[in-house]
């Protein structure tokens, strides 16, 4: 089902060909200018925060290529509040398909695959170039951290759109979790203070997307001294963090009231 | 045509942003979450390389929260008059637009007075109250730098509305903006310094951008408060602002007339 709503949008976006190819590489583009700015703080730099720039690519690869997948497939969680508002959201609703498929088939954007090629390709050469010590456990923890990353951030996309079941004018809020994570994890947690790194581990759990996993592939010590066991928790918190944005999402739904008109 | 027209085409701008209230103090919490996280990210970055660019690290805070302040008033992000425009342009309602008694692009430069106006005492002022509060930040002391600081938000202003009029006016030309919407987006971010200051950019790239209007957005304002500090010049700066405002509102205006005439409304 969800395959013929994000095709038929694919079909639409192919409408216009040239704004297709534009959207899509200045999407590459402005993705990519995240980590020009990474490029220009390390010619002034050799480490940031304890990294090198190729541990940097590593962990802003993970982090993008995460959020990337979750854009792609659930990114239009993000304009709920609009169907919230002008009642739209009672036909997905009356539809003999769930909700959440419709709300993330909706507007389906393919060129959003921008970002995470964008993202994979930084990844692809931070992995190369970053002296790792490879063991089969250490793929393994990279490849379930690509998985459970993508959920961590599908997971916040649906609490966001959960969340403007209720405020649906508030829809921004949910940028500073999903976008805000994102610039957030980027960067080594090292250079923010303990407060922050406690929030992302235990509340938000971001920093299971690309942080702790990326601590275990490249073999650095944790600045923080939290558990080691956190390095290969993700999938775990992954699994919960989709248990809460499942639950939240049908309660949402459960107490939806239509605008009436 | 009366003051008093634009007077309230501005004041309808911005009261159609106020009716929004959740979305403004959603607006606030982005921005200032944006606004701790690239702090930290600035103090790693001067920490490790003191007075880079000619900042100390106040002057580097106060530029990150400044930038904040200044995307949605200058519109950065875009949106705005462009989605409005093309989607005008494309129902026919442009028709409407263009037999109004006022000069089109008067009436949508006051309508954005109005928005920017809002979004400076809400999304601006808001989000760097928190930051003066959980970082220092460098303030300056002469009233004088507060009045030319103030003169180049509003420079800043208009010429962010000038560069997405004229965005919108591209489609009288072809039909779905939303590419050059984009372009122009990525343009405005980078370019700006809102990302990074530019006086951290490496040397051809900032005369690149020295070159282009984007830095009267966020860095030339910037430079002007933070005169006391770095001993900048500030007037060649507003001069510069005025440069690129008059051009570009001239730009817009031949444009509009060429638009008036390609305009074909389809449908009845």
């Amino acid at each position: 089902m969800f395959g013929a709503i994000a095709g038929a949008w694919v079909r639409a976006g192919f409408t216009y060909r040239t704004s297709f190819v534009v959207l899509t590489s200045t999407g590459m583009i402005l993705t990519f200018l995240d980590f020009a700015i990474i490029l220009i703080m390390f010619s002034h730099l050799d480490a940031l925060g304890g990294f090198t720039l190729t541990q940097i690519a590593v962990l802003y690869g993970l982090s993008g290529f995460a959020i990337g997948v979750a854009d792609l497939l659930l990114g239009n969680a993000e304009m709920l509040g609009q169907r919230v508002r002008d009642g739209t959201l009672d036909q997905m609703l009356v539809r003999p398909v769930p909700a959440l498929v419709q709300v993330a088939a909706d507007r389906f954007a393919l060129r959003r695959v921008g970002r995470v090629l964008q993202s994979g390709a930084v990844l692809g050469w931070g992995l190369s170039a970053a002296p790792i010590d490879w063991t089969p456990l250490r793929v393994l923890v990279l490849a379930s951290a690509l998985v459970c990353g993508s959920l961590i951030f599908a997971s916040l996309f649906v609490l966001g759109g959960a969340f403007q079941v209720f405020a649906g004018d508030a829809s921004e809020v949910a940028n500073a979790f999903t976008y805000g994570g994102n610039t957030l994890t980027q960067y080594p947690l090292a250079i923010y203070p303990v407060e922050v790194v406690r929030a992302v581990t235990f509340i938000v759990p971001l920093a299971f997307v690309n942080w702790y996993p990326a601590l275990y592939v490249l073999g650095v010590d944790d600045p923080f001294d939290l558990p080691a066991a956190f390095q290969v928790a993700s999938p775990v918190v992954a699994a919960l963090f989709v248990a809460v944005a499942a639950l939240t999402w049908r309660t949402a739904l459960r107490h939806y009231r239509s605008t009436g008109s | 045509m009366s003051a008093s027209l634009y007077a309230g085409l501005a004041s309808r701008g911005f009261r159609r942003y106020a009716t929004y209230r959740s979305a403004t103090l959603a607006g606030i919490f982005t921005n200032t979450v944006f606004g701790v996280i690239i702090s930290y990210t600035y103090i790693a970055l001067w920490v490790e390389r003191p007075q880079l660019g000619g900042y100390g690290i106040a002057q580097a805070l106060t530029f990150a929260w400044v930038a904040q302040a200044l995307i949605m008033p200058v519109g950065l992000f875009g949106g705005g008059i462009v989605a409005d425009y093309s989607e005008r342009v494309r129902s026919g309602a442009v028709a409407t637009d263009l037999q109004r008694p006022a000069p089109l692009l008067a009436v949508r430069l006051a309508e954005d007075l109005g928005r920017a106006a809002y979004a400076l005492l809400t999304r601006g002022i808001a989000p760097m109250l928190v930051g003066a509060l959980l970082f220092p930040l460098a303030w300056p002391s002469s009233v004088s730098t507060w009045l030319l600081f103030a003169l180049s938000i509003t420079l800043a202003v208009v010429i962010g509305f000038a560069l997405r009029y004229l965005l919108g006016l591209l489609a009288f030309w072809i039909i779905d903006t939303s590419g050059p919407a984009s372009m122009l987006v990525v343009l405005q971010i980078f370019a700006s310094g809102s990302a990074l200051p530019l006086v951290t950019f490496p040397g051809v790239l900032r005369r690149i951008c020295e070159l282009l209007p984007f830095r009267c957005l966020v860095q030339v304002p910037c430079d002007v408060l933070l005169r006391e500090d770095t001993g900048t010049g500030s007037l060649p700066l507003i001069g510069l602002q005025l440069l690129w405002a008059a051009a570009l509102l001239g730009l817009g205006a031949l444009l509009t007339r060429a638009a008036v005439r390609t305009v074909v409304v389809q449908g009845g």
